[in-house]
């Protein structure tokens, strides 16, 4: 990050120094306050994600018929030993949403990171060896985006098979395009100026300085993309659940609960409601997060 | 504008190569014979594979199949579903209007609500209808919209009884089609209660597909009103006394729609996947609900033309946008 100094006033305390980078940043993004709720929210499912087997008042997987398809606590027949009611097997919905928050943090760090990782590198591979690869990546890149996402994925795992892995996969490359294309644009901007310039004539290796030298300076349009892209990856990866192609039941993954629970809509609203509602409140946090990243990392788009 | 017209066409012959080869390679990539995936037998008797597998052309090397697909697939030949035997194709164009009619009713819908709530929420800057705008299409852009639809049955048909939980209109009606577009087929039909039956079960799938596409133009017609409200040119507006409504009826929202335009292009993309997902939720007959299905019967003729054709429309919608982008504002067209 530049630390770029306000334009300091002529009669400034002379001692004014530029404030810390990350203090800077804090700065901008402390004053979204979306961006915050969204940072609270993540920490929380973190927190219940890490703290699952101490939180959890049942064990997500144990059936037990007898109390099938109990309401939430506050409605009539409902208990608090079942704060969330119980699913049509009679499992406990609060334990299963708990270990469910585990698997989409789980699948949007996996699918995020994996794309960051091949991404990155076939976009720097672009930016740097321009001619010929650099079409070709591109190109191919232009066909993922092309075709609808779902329906990439959909085709990936028709062909792969369903599975969460599988899944994960075939979300990991819908998103694949926006990584190269974020950091192909970086490294030409980046490789014409002096620093790059520099290092090249005292002898630095092209891997070298793909990696060291321009991979650091375009670091932040990537981590505003990550955080987007969890929202994505959670998002995509709970539709293909949902569409019985993803995590496969007995799962508490949040897509895959909803799916199971679907034919009972008509007579349990919270079957379908609190997986459902699990889901959006993670996906807004990370978007909301990443709205607040951009706004206090990139400066080209500080108003 | 001619050059410009050939450079963008030319540019998506290499994508459409893309498609075909991702469609081509499909079949391939499951695991398996690919002869019984494509024929749909299990266990087929020699001769009859010997027989299939020249049919095909998969004695010849990689590069030649690929050949025989591309003609094949110019001439319009996507092969046949292993359920119904009927080519993929004559099944695509029956299904898709439906789609089309969905996805045009969910674009409208999100133009209706998204223009005038994005503008107004420019207009009155740091309002609170602009934070409730803001904060409710934030929300709209992180929906599953699965679970939404579901919400929705929930609350209109099970709570209320207004709407239907599925399908396209009522069983008691039988509409000859026409164009395929059942809103129009039922207005030229001497049965208007079945116009009424169809519009009560395009309400809620509308809503659901609409809801993303809603959220993103609010962002974007927002975003692009305020951009174009400092210009220049609005404050000589201003300074000539023209009235509020005026600048921004007029002088504002020409400019601020481009970009807008070019959002809703690239809906399209977007209103597929959303398809895909609304269709399997209300049981709409479309291309959607007819892939997923396809899927689970492992009808992988259906799947690898499906996939090329849907591709191929937004590939062509996309190529559009892009004219029409072209058309609208001469500085792109001339960029290169």
């Amino acid at each position: 990050m530049t630390t770029e100094t306000m334009e300091a006033p002529a009669v400034a305390v002379p001692t004014a120094t530029p404030p810390h980078p990350l203090r800077e940043f804090w700065g901008y993004f402390s004053a979204n306050h979306g961006a915050v709720a969204g940072l609270v929210i993540i920490v929380a499912v973190v927190l219940v994600a890490l703290l699952a087997d101490v939180i959890a008042p049942h064990d997500p997987n144990v059936t037990n018929t007898a109390i099938a398809l109990k309401p939430p606590f506050w409605q009539e027949g409902g208990s608090i030993a079942y704060p969330l009611g119980t699913d049509p097997i009679g499992r406990d919905i609060l334990s299963r949403l708990i270990y469910g928050a585990r698997l989409s943090l789980l699948i949007g760090i996996v699918v995020v990171t994996i794309s960051i990782a091949i991404g990155t590198v076939l976009g720097l591979v672009a930016g740097f060896f321009r001619g010929l690869t650099e079409i070709f990546i591109m190109r191919l890149m232009d066909i993922v985006l092309t075709l609808p996402s779902l329906l990439l994925a959909i085709v990936i795992v028709a062909v792969l098979g369903p599975g969460l892995m599988n899944a994960m996969l075939a979300v990991a490359l819908v998103i694949l395009p926006h990584y190269v294309r974020l950091a192909r644009a970086a490294v030409i901007t980046e490789t014409s100026k002096d620093y790059v310039t520099a290092a090249r004539v005292s002898g630095a290796g092209t891997t070298r300085l793909m990696f060291k030298e321009v991979l650091p300076n375009c670091t932040a349009p990537l981590i505003v993309q990550a955080s987007l892209g969890i929202s994505t990856a959670i998002l995509d990866a709970a539709a293909l659940g949902f569409l019985g192609l993803g995590a496969q039941p007995p799962s508490p993954e949040w897509g895959t609960m909803l799916a199971d629970a679907r034919e009972f809509v008509l007579r349990a609203w919270w079957v379908v409601t609190f997986p459902g509602l699990a889901i959006l409140i993670t996906v807004l946090a990370f978007n909301l997060l990443g709205d607040g990243l951009r706004d206090a990392l990139d400066p080209k788009l500080k108003r | 504008m001619l050059r410009f017209i050939l450079t963008r066409v030319s540019l998506i012959i290499p994508t459409f190569i893309g498609i075909t080869l991702l469609a081509f390679f499909l079949i391939r990539l499951v695991p398996g014979d690919p002869i019984e995936t494509l024929a749909g037998e299990r266990g087929i008797d020699p001769a009859r594979h010997e027989q299939l597998r020249k049919e095909y052309g998969f004695d010849k090397p990689i590069i030649v199949q690929y050949g025989i697909y591309l003609a094949r697939v110019l001439q319009g030949d996507l092969g046949k579903s292993m359920i119904t035997q009927e080519p993929v194709l004559n099944e695509f164009s029956a299904l898709f209007p439906a789609t089309i009619e969905l996805a045009l009713c969910a674009i409208i819908f999100a133009l209706f609500l998204g223009l005038p709530a994005g503008i107004i929420a420019a207009i009155k800057r740091n309002s609170i209808f602009d934070h409730g705008v803001m904060g409710i299409s934030l929300a709209g852009y992180s929906m599953p919209i699965f679970w939404w639809g579901l919400i929705l049955i929930l609350l209109f048909s099970v709570q209320f009884d207004l709407t239907p939980v599925s399908g396209r209109i009522d069983v008691l009606y039988y509409i000859e089609p026409i164009t395929g577009f059942l809103l129009i087929d039922t207005l030229l039909s001497d049965e208007p209660e079945a116009f009424w039956s169809a519009i009560r079960h395009l309400i809620l799938p509308t809503i659901v597909l609409g809801t993303v596409p809603l959220a993103v133009i609010a962002r974007m017609t927002r975003s692009a009103m305020l951009e174009v409200l400092g210009e220049d040119y609005i404050r000589t507006a201003k300074a000539k006394g023209l009235s509020r409504f005026r600048i921004v009826a007029l002088h504002a929202l020409r400019n601020a729609l481009i970009p807008v335009v070019t959002v809703i292009g690239l809906q399209v993309g977007v209103l597929f996947t959303g398809a895909i997902l609304t269709e399997t939720i209300f049981s709409w007959p479309g291309v959607g609900k007819w892939l997923i299905d396809a899927i689970f019967r492992r009808d992988y003729p259906v799947l690898q033309g499906g996939a090329l054709l849907l591709g191929v429309v937004v590939m062509g919608v996309n190529l559009l946008v892009d004219l029409a982008y072209g058309l609208i504002n001469p500085r792109i067209r001339h960029t290169r």
